[in-house]
């Protein structure tokens, strides 16, 4: 861990972004050295994407300037950042559904002219050693279409390891992966910053931070309030930095009565995907379903809500089988889901956030199938301020907002439909650590009206602190469930981890 | 509710300034380049010909393509949906051929109507069925059925042309408050479809679905049906249109709107409508549908050859693709 010396290797000067008249970061001042972990912190929000995407030549900044090895640079386009060695991984995974994952592995790297030939062969060979590098088992001839969101993130990882780097800016690449994933990521981290090399990480999980950065930059509302030695700073000052004030207490025990039960699942299958899945969930109960990426937990919720129906089994709600193939029919049922990946099956990227919050219910804003504009207003406008979702205008397209405001207005969009059992899939994926702990509380409070909650979630301490029982799945199939007087982080992880048969 | 204003601005924090301006928000209109254009467009024709500058020529000459604008209204709403219809011409032709074919052969006129408006909607409702329930791609499904109906519309046909009876003939010669009858037809759809399109839960639907049919899904609306209620009203309008457009040529043909498909996607187009989905408005069609018959009139005034004329509306298409992908992408860097 050198400290930054005479020449930091970039540093940025007086750094201002504005959209549309709206400044959104202001006079940041940034140096990184050669062979650091950087973490930048920050609220939903504050700045960080951004600071990011102008790092990368993806937004041009409004002022300041940015220099490299001491040398004035104008990263004009993410071609010109490629060029400088500079790469980003996105917060959102950006990639070409129909083609290859080997394919979108080396998509844009081609140094080759328009009419050379594609080295398919060595393409593939390429690609699946950096997929093993990163110990991810996925089939790289596979179109990226139908992978997981971690899956997605971890072959974006990919594509940015591979492009041979000296600055690589992380943005939020931990938020859909699981404990293991993480320290593989992590481990790979530390061997690039040994190399010399310099990375920029973005993540709301201060362990994460600690584990693995050297320095630690913190945004507030645009504004860089501090740089320091990570060690230098407790978890209170950081906190406090970060959002101007000390953490609102929350608690973790909601007293809810545990009620009838409300959503039970008997045999659930989809051949190839998961196997017999049978447990259900009691009115004023949070039930947590664990497991690593790919163990099946999402193509449970989606087959209960009638996305990719199961075609073997039982759903059961509120003591009465039900035939859902779509999901409007889980709905109807007083049905919720969150969905995990929220820019695929979440957000109407153009449209605007008042829209994007009400979509789920619109028998409320049109009683007569005319739109009411003032109660769509105010039930956009109470969300909002209910989940301090940080935005210029409810009219703004909903792809404006930071990552984790999107995520909020999702959220917002599915407590509107106030269901009575409601699927949360990864729900605080990229929500900062002060609006995380007001929606722990808002699902005790949600439980505790008697609603049923089912909480999918690779986040251990999410599901220790939020749930009356954790159910763990492994390859497709429950693998155990454990009381919450039992659970523990490695109880969990000792289910979550696919048991090798001796004789395969 | 002045109070319902003033809190995302509260919310938003220190960081926020002041929404933005209004005329940033009319400049990066398309509509508003249609609208441009289309004032252009009158200027200069009227140097060519000072007719332009009498309301009653340009509505004469309008309701040469009134027709196909009450189609391209429609038809936005698909575009807008994320799929196309490039069969509604074909459509016209076809559901025409059967009514005028029906009358000629002695069925009565309401019998022969219904039976017109009949198999346009069932020719929609097959556009459908292979878009919805086969998941085939709307653009190549339509392609097909284009060739399809118009190659039946010549069986049933043939060569000859079908006469009208008399008392069905000019109806764009009929005045309602001075305006041609279809004219009127257009401006009054335009209206209706306008506000539903602006003002409904099914209009914002819509828009939804285009802009991501799978989150429209997961957000519990009904992606299919939504569809399935566009492509049959596709169909209706097209039949509708082929007979309006029978008596004001007083006979038919299976030639009948033949490469009407090409400019009802110019209006949409050059109204602004997103080829990709999600984005586009009556209010754009409508006003491109009176700048393409300017166009076209003031051409024709300019004794410009057919061929300089298709050539001309090509050139148009292509720039108001890319005008509005310009204007939709405009990045803020
Ligand atoms: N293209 C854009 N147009 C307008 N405003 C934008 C745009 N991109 C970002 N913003 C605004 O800039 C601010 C900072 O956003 P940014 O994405 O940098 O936040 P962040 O710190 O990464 O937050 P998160 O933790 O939620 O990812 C937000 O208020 C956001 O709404
Ligand atoms: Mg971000």
């Amino acid at each position: 861990m050198k400290k930054a010396d005479a020449v930091p290797f970039v540093s940025a000067r007086g750094i201002s972004k504005s959209f549309a008249g709206i400044e959104v970061l202001r006079d940041v001042d940034l140096d990184l050295a050669k062979g650091e972990i950087h973490a930048l912190l920050g609220e939903n929000g504050a700045g960080k994407s951004t600071f990011a995407k102008i790092l990368a030549g993806i937004h041009l900044p409004t002022r300041g300037t940015l220099s490299l090895d001491g040398r004035t640079i104008e990263v004009s386009s993410p071609v010109a950042a490629q060029k400088l060695g500079i790469t980003l991984i996105h917060q959102e995974p950006i990639s070409f559904p129909d083609l290859s994952v080997a394919e979108n592995l080396v998509l844009g790297r081609s140094e080759d002219g328009w009419f050379s030939r594609v080295p398919w062969a060595e393409m593939t060979i390429e690609a699946q050693r950096s997929m093993d590098l990163l110990g991810v088992h996925i089939d790289v001839a596979r179109p990226m279409r139908g992978l997981s969101i971690a899956d997605q993130q971890m072959v974006e990882i990919a594509r940015a390891l591979a492009s041979d780097s000296r600055l690589i800016i992380m943005d939020e690449p931990t938020a859909p992966l699981t404990p293991r994933e993480v320290e593989t990521l992590f481990g790979i981290a530390r061997r690039l910053r040994d190399e010399g090399r310099t990375i920029v990480f973005i993540s709301h999980r201060l362990e994460e931070v600690r584990a693995l950065c050297d320095r630690v930059t913190i945004f507030r509302d645009g504004d860089k309030v501090a740089t320091d030695t990570i060690g230098n700073l407790s978890d209170v000052d950081i906190i406090r930095l970060m959002i101007g004030r000390p953490l609102k207490e929350y608690i973790h025990k909601h007293s809810a009565e545990i009620g009838e039960v409300a959503l039970e699942v008997q045999g659930l299958t989809l051949p190839g995907v998961f196997h017999d899945i049978s447990f259900s969930v009691r009115r004023g109960e949070i039930v947590g379903l664990g497991g690593l990426v790919g163990a099946g937990r999402t193509d449970v919720a989606r087959a209960i809500f009638g996305v990719v129906p199961a075609t073997g089994g039982v759903v059961k709600v509120d003591g009465k089988a039900v035939h859902i193939d779509e999901p409007e029919e889980a709905i109807a049922l007083g049905i919720a889901l969150v969905p995990e990946d929220r820019a695929a099956a979440g957000i109407f990227r153009t449209l605007p956030v008042e829209q994007n919050i009400t979509a789920a219910v619109p028998d409320r804003i049109a009683p007569t199938g005319v739109i009411r504009r003032a109660i769509e207003r105010s039930l956009a406008q109470d969300s909002v301020a209910k989940l301090r979702i940080r935005l210029a205008s409810l009219n703004q397209p909903i792809g404006e907002l930071s990552g984790g405001n999107q995520q909020k207005a999702i959220l917002a969009r599915w407590l509107l439909v106030d269901p009575s059992i409601l699927i949360l899939d990864e729900p605080t994926r990229g929500i900062d650590i002060g609006v995380k702990a007001e929606f722990y509380d808002m699902i005790g409070e949600l439980a505790s009206q008697g609603k049923a909650i089912l909480l999918i979630s690779s986040e251990m301490p999410e599901l220790l602190a939020l749930c009356d029982r954790v159910l763990v799945m492994a390859e497709g199939r429950l693998t155990a469930e454990i009381a919450r007087s039992e659970a523990s982080q490695e109880r969990i992880m000792s289910a979550a981890v696919p048991r090798v048969e001796a004789a395969a | 509710m002045s109070a319902a204003e003033t809190t995302p601005q509260r919310i938003a924090g220190r960081g926020a300034a002041p929404q933005r301006s209004l005329w940033h928000v009319i400049l990066v209109r398309p509509e508003t380049m249609t609208l441009v254009l289309l004032v252009l467009a009158v200027i200069l024709a009227s140097q060519l010909s000072p007719f332009f500058l009498d309301i009653s020529y340009i509505l004469r000459s309008f309701t040469l393509s009134a027709e196909f604008a009450i189609v391209a209204l429609v038809l936005t709403m698909v575009i807008i949906a994320g799929e196309i219809d490039l069969s509604p011409a074909a459509n016209m032709a076809l559901s025409t051929c059967l009514f005028a074919w029906a009358q000629a052969s002695g069925v009565p006129m309401p019998i022969a109507i219904a039976i017109g408006l009949v198999a346009g909607l069932a020719m929609g409702a097959l556009n459908a069925f292979m878009v919805i329930g086969l998941q085939l791609p709307s653009i190549i499904v339509t392609i097909g059925t284009l060739t399809l109906y118009r190659g039946l519309a010549q069986i049933i046909a043939g060569d000859k042309s079908i006469r009208m009876p008399e008392w069905f003939i000019g109806i764009d010669k009929v005045l309602v408050f001075g305006v041609p009858a279809t004219v009127a037809i257009f401006v009054v759809v335009s209206l209706v479809l306008g506000l539903i399109l602006a003002g409904t839960i099914f209009g914002r639907q819509i828009y939804q679905i285009g802009t991501n049919e799978v989150a429209a899904r997961y957000a519990g609306i009904r992606t299919r049906r939504i569809k399935l209620i566009l492509f049959l009203l596709m169909g209706l309008a097209a039949a509708i249109a082929g007979m309006l457009t029978a008596s004001r040529l007083g006979s038919v043909r299976y030639d009948l709107g033949l490469g009407g498909e090409l400019q009802m996607v110019l209006m949409a187009m050059l109204g602004g409508t997103y080829i990709f989905g999600g984005r586009g408005t009556i209010l754009g069609t409508f006003l491109a549908a009176w700048l393409l018959v300017v166009v076209s009139t003031g051409m024709t005034v300019a004794n410009l050859l057919p061929a300089i004329q298709l050539t001309v509306l090509g050139v148009l298409l292509i720039v108001a693709i890319i005008a509005t992908n310009l204007i939709y992408s405009r990045a803020q860097r």
